[in-house]
């Protein structure tokens, strides 16, 4: 496992040595001003090799905004890294339920946020299709979407653990 | 000009429909060549597909990419999180051959290639690169007497070293269209600041959520504005339904219009509020529309 998380720090061009602890990703960060989001802390316990960080919840109050990575003095590529520590933490099986049940939605319908009947009227109201020229619309784009999420296995990385 | 096909996404079909609408009104008022794009599907939705699985997220966005493809067309998006999967993903298999036949042995299962012949585009760095505020300030019919706080939103300028549209703290280009509006950009305290729902955070951690938007709120609101403008549907909905959901949190009264820029280039072009979908906000603001009918029949 922790060969694992060096190979993938390393993938994502995150050196061990490079990062000097100053704290500026800390600093800019607006979820950490409200949260428990210390990003300093998970880049010194990542290069440590502390997998224990792949099941905090703090990787999940990260915002990708990239005001971290658009500061470090260092030039590491910090929320691209944090992308990669959390896609290591869903393949160990951590995954919140909220973002489970988006998968879900997207493997039903396609969409992360589906049509309702309130916004169907709303579109009418425009003068628009009650239903968008989306893969709502054409269930043979629908069977594609499904196929291509079944041949990456996708189904398989979100069921229930 | 390149020919485009308009990506919408899922918000905005599917919740916000008058920014579908004001885009489409302004992309034909403007004399741009942007199709449907039928049958696409979410981008898919970074904060949670790209925090996922990479394979997974390529070959969901490539699918995207490949529909504008066929058409001979650049894609043309009006949400910073759909530019961002989209862009990223583009960006990713143009250059990494290895990630791109691992996604086209993915996309061999329904018949699809992925070629990299179509750009990815953001309706803001469109308009900007490819008119001008100058050239767009020459449709303009209606010049809006409006006070706004601008909302840059995140993906659409970072990271700045795939998106290539300058520095990231104090960015003007966006603040240049809007004021080809007529309108006046008005500086605030953290500007720049994400609006707290983006990474897949709004959906699995509400109340931090709602934090960081109510620290937004405050600093605009300080500010003095008529509205808020944002270039992405998902800000939009944070700041337009998180704005009732902080006011029920902290006790608050907000209760400040937000319009995507599609909305308030729309007004600029002469359309009505209620032709570009804004009395359908869930913010709703009696003195603003007011305002702005008066702009719109010429008494201000």
């Amino acid at each position: 496992m922790s060969e694992e998380l060096a190979k993938v720090l390393k993938a994502a061009g995150l050196d061990v040595l490079s990062c000097m602890q100053c704290g500026t990703c800390t600093g800019s960060c607006p979820s950490g001003r409200h949260t428990g989001l210390n990003t300093r802390r998970i880049l010194r316990d990542a290069r440590k090799n502390r997998t224990a960080i792949l099941s905090e919840d703090a990787l999940w109050l990260c915002t990708t905004c990239y005001t971290c990575q658009e500061r470090c003095p260092r030039d590491i590529p910090i929320t691209d890294a944090l992308l990669e520590l959390r896609r290591l933490a869903v393949k160990e099986g951590f995954m919140l339920p909220e973002h489970r049940q988006i998968s879900e939605m997207v493997m039903e319908c396609g969409h992360a946020v589906p049509l309702d009947e309130e916004t169907k009227r709303k579109r009418e109201e425009l003068g628009l299709d009650p239903i968008p020229e989306t893969v709502q619309k054409y269930p043979e784009a629908l069977k594609e979407v499904r196929d291509l999420l079944k041949s990456c296995k996708f189904d398989e990385l979100t069921a229930k653990k | 000009m390149e020919k485009l096909s308009l990506f919408l996404g899922c918000i905005v079909p599917n919740r916000y429909p008058g920014i579908e609408k004001a885009t489409k009104l302004c992309l034909q008022k403007l004399d741009i060549d942007a199709s449907d794009l039928p049958g696409a599907s979410c981008c898919p939705a970074p904060g949670v597909f790209k925090s996922f699985d990479k394979a997974t997220w390529l070959a969901l966005a490539s699918r995207n990419i490949i529909l504008s493809e066929k058409l001979g067309r650049d894609i043309l998006t009006v949400c910073n999180g759909c530019y961002g999967s989209l862009a990223d993903a583009n960006l990713e298999l143009k250059k990494d051959p290895e990630l791109r036949a691992c996604t086209n042995r993915c996309l061999k299962e329904i018949g699809m290639e992925f070629r990299g012949t179509a750009k990815v585009r953001h309706i803001i760095e469109f308009l900007y690169k490819e008119l001008g505020p100058q050239k767009l300030g020459e449709y303009i019919t209606t010049p809006l007497d409006l006070k706004v706080a601008l909302h840059y939103g995140c993906h659409l300028i970072k990271p700045s070293r795939d998106r290539k549209l300058g520095e990231t703290d104090a960015p003007v280009f966006f603040d240049e269209l809007v004021e080809a509006t007529g309108a006046k950009s008005i500086d605030y305290t953290d500007k720049m600041m994400c609006c707290g729902a983006g990474g897949g955070v709004r959906s699995a951690h509400a109340a931090e959520s709602l934090e960081m938007l109510e620290h937004k709120l405050a600093c605009i609101r300080q500010a003095g504005v008529d509205c808020i403008v944002n270039a992405c549907p998902f800000c939009h909905l944070q700041f337009d339904r998180g704005q009732l959901a902080v006011n029920e949190k902290f006790g608050t009264d907000y209760s400040i219009p937000v319009l995507h820029y599609s909305q308030l280039l729309g007004l600029a072009l002469g359309f009505s509020p209620y032709e570009l979908g804004i009395e359908q906000n869930a913010v709703q603001n009696i003195e603003f529309l007011a305002k702005i009918y008066e702009i719109n029949a010429g008494l201000r």
